[in-house]
């Protein structure tokens, strides 16, 4: 056997690899751009819903919101370190997102307009999200899939905490429930594009089901997501905009009616709502906290010296 | 009991306006590390506040809610001191701020423990633990910033001269203060004392302890500052009253 049917020999049965392994030199690009990318949304993601920390309505939710939004810093964390294992830096990583040369998930880029937003993020974001992360915890990559492990656990917190929400909104006054059927109104058809485009759009999917970084297809999670949610969405007694949305009793599965893929390529571009505005305050925090960082360089340096002189 | 619910809001209008400044940080920190720590800390303050208000929402019946105590009081009823409500600024002035408020904190809640309530000394108790972390983290920073670049040092001097002035309030005691057996002369030598070896640590000078303070906040005369915060705070409460969230 050579290099590469050892490789996929390990593959097939279930070995984990690891970053001292030999991997073919797609593998490791594939997966620096799928885990940078997926740490890049983690971090750009805190941004629509750090925005409303200072604005909610109540000390316990507040305090959720500060949680969730750390959490999701320290997904963040996870993943650039599972990433720096495959031979990059951090620092390099942030530079593609700065550059624009890395992307992060679209969902990002729309508003967060009302608190019941909040809510919406919650049950749809992170709940679609967790329906791509659960099969990444037993993807071929071991630091991958164990962050991954760590991670779901506590987007499974934020989906249920979301709904919540939500609930509480449903069942309250009338201006709360129009604020909460609006906030789903605007989350439904983005979360369902957070799947990525249709099977037959989507080129690099054989390759990575091969390699066991993908286990499931873009349009068979956005499937099991659909049908998930328009059981949950009765609970809240509101609806999801979508006329198609019936179940099939054949398929066992809803119908759905037909994703605006133009709007979701407009996004990617950076030409959606708010692209320009969380990459802005990315880069902002990155360049304001330059002088930060030197100092916490320069007094290491500082220390390390005097201890060196100390012991000589 | 006016003295006491009037202490305990004070306790925790300081708590909450600390907590919420520092959430100001969060997506926007200098490093995704302290992105986190500054998070963890306003979280902590949020829980204090939480236990404060709590408790004085029991003292004052009524129907008073921790959330009723934070959302629809407005600026002249609010006793936090000025310190805390300052703006964030940059992260010298944010983590000089918090190192001159955790160190007054970490002492008045040791002080505490000499209260006759048991309820303020029962939280007290429960948060010097998360304080002295908080004391650590910020002292950390402070020495950083002083002996880092010739920049840090220059950011956090300046931070010196604007947040020096509010810290002569916090050891200045409202009425409301008098009867909580906390000795204000051992509280205000320990923070010197501390303040003191940390920035020598730090190479920065420790301004004139004559120099002007500015009060009020204590008693409800505020900077302009926390108007600002509490229009933004209490927005959702105050738009769509009587509603549950
Ligand atoms: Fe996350
Ligand atoms: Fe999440």
């Amino acid at each position: 056997m050579n290099l590469e049917e050892n490789f996929q020999q390990k593959v097939d049965d279930e070995i984990k690899i690891e970053p001292k392994d030999w991997m073919p030199e797609k593998y490791r690009q594939t997966l620096i751009r799928q885990i940078s990318q997926h740490a890049h949304s983690e971090i750009v993601g805190m941004l629509p819903e750090g925005n409303w920390i200072t604005r909610a309505p109540s000390l316990r939710r507040k305090a959720i919101l500060i949680a969730k939004v750390q959490d999701e810093a320290g997904h963040g964390l996870y993943l650039y370190s599972a990433a720096e294992t495959l031979g990059i830096s951090r620092d390099e990583m942030y530079d593609q997102l700065h550059t624009g040369k890395a992307k992060y998930s679209s969902i990002f880029n729309y508003p967060t307009l009302t608190w019941a937003d909040i809510g919406a993020i919650g049950w749809l974001v992170d709940g679609a999200a967790i329906l791509n992360q659960i099969p990444l915890c037993r993807t071929s990559f071991g630091p991958y899939a164990r962050a991954m492990v760590r991670v779901c656990k506590e987007e499974s917190f934020h989906q249920r905490q979301g709904f919540e929400l939500l609930l509480t909104l449903s069942q309250g006054t009338e201006a709360q429930k129009k604020m909460c059927q609006d906030a789903i109104n605007r989350w439904w058809w983005p979360s369902l594009m957070m799947f990525g485009p249709n099977d037959d759009a989507s080129p690099h999917t054989a390759q990575s089901m091969k390699w066991k970084i993908k286990r499931f297809t873009n349009d068979e999670l956005r499937q099991k997501f659909i049908d998930m949610i328009a059981e949950q969405v009765k609970v809240l007694n509101m609806t999801l905009p979508d006329d198609e949305l019936k179940w099939n009793e054949e398929r066992k599965h809803y119908d759905f009616g037909k994703i605006n893929w133009e709007e979701f390529w407009q996004v990617v571009g950076g030409n959606g709502p708010c692209n320009k505005q969380r990459l802005d305050a990315r880069k902002n925090a990155w360049a304001d906290g330059e002088w930060v960082r030197e100092a916490a360089t320069a007094y290491a340096e500082k220390k390390l010296a005097k201890q060196t002189t100390n012991a000589a | 009991m006016d003295q006491l619910i009037n202490y305990t809001l004070f306790l925790a209008d300081n708590a909450l306006i600390m907590g919420h400044r520092n959430s100001e940080w969060c997506g926007h920190g200098p490093i995704l590390e302290q992105d986190i720590a500054i998070s963890n800390i306003a979280l902590d303050l949020i829980g204090q506040a939480r236990n404060f208000y709590q408790y004085a929402a029991t003292l004052i019946g009524n129907n008073a809610t921790e959330d009723s105590l934070a959302y629809l009081r407005d600026v002249k009823e609010y006793k936090n001191c000025l310190l805390v409500e300052q703006p964030n600024a940059d992260w010298a002035q944010t983590v000089l701020k918090q190192f001159f408020f955790s160190t007054f904190q970490y002492y008045l809640y040791q002080q505490l423990q000499n209260n006759n309530d048991e309820q303020l000394k029962a939280i007290a108790a429960k948060a010097l633990k998360e304080v002295t972390y908080h004391v650590r983290w910020s002292s950390e920073w402070v020495i950083r910033l002083g002996d880092g670049t010739e920049e840090s040092k220059k950011r956090i001097v300046k931070a010196v001269d604007e947040l020096w002035m509010f810290t002569g309030e916090l050891f200045e005691p409202a009425s409301y203060e008098l009867n909580t057996n906390i000795d204000f002369i051992f509280l205000k030598e320990n923070w010197n004392k501390r303040i003191r070896s940390i920035f020598a640590e730090a190479t920065i000078d420790v301004p004139a302890e004559t120099s002007w303070h500015q009060s009020g906040g204590k008693i409800g005369n505020h900077s302009e500052h926390l108007g600002f915060i509490l229009a933004e705070m209490q927005f959702l409460q105050r738009a769509y009253p009587n509603s549950e969230w």
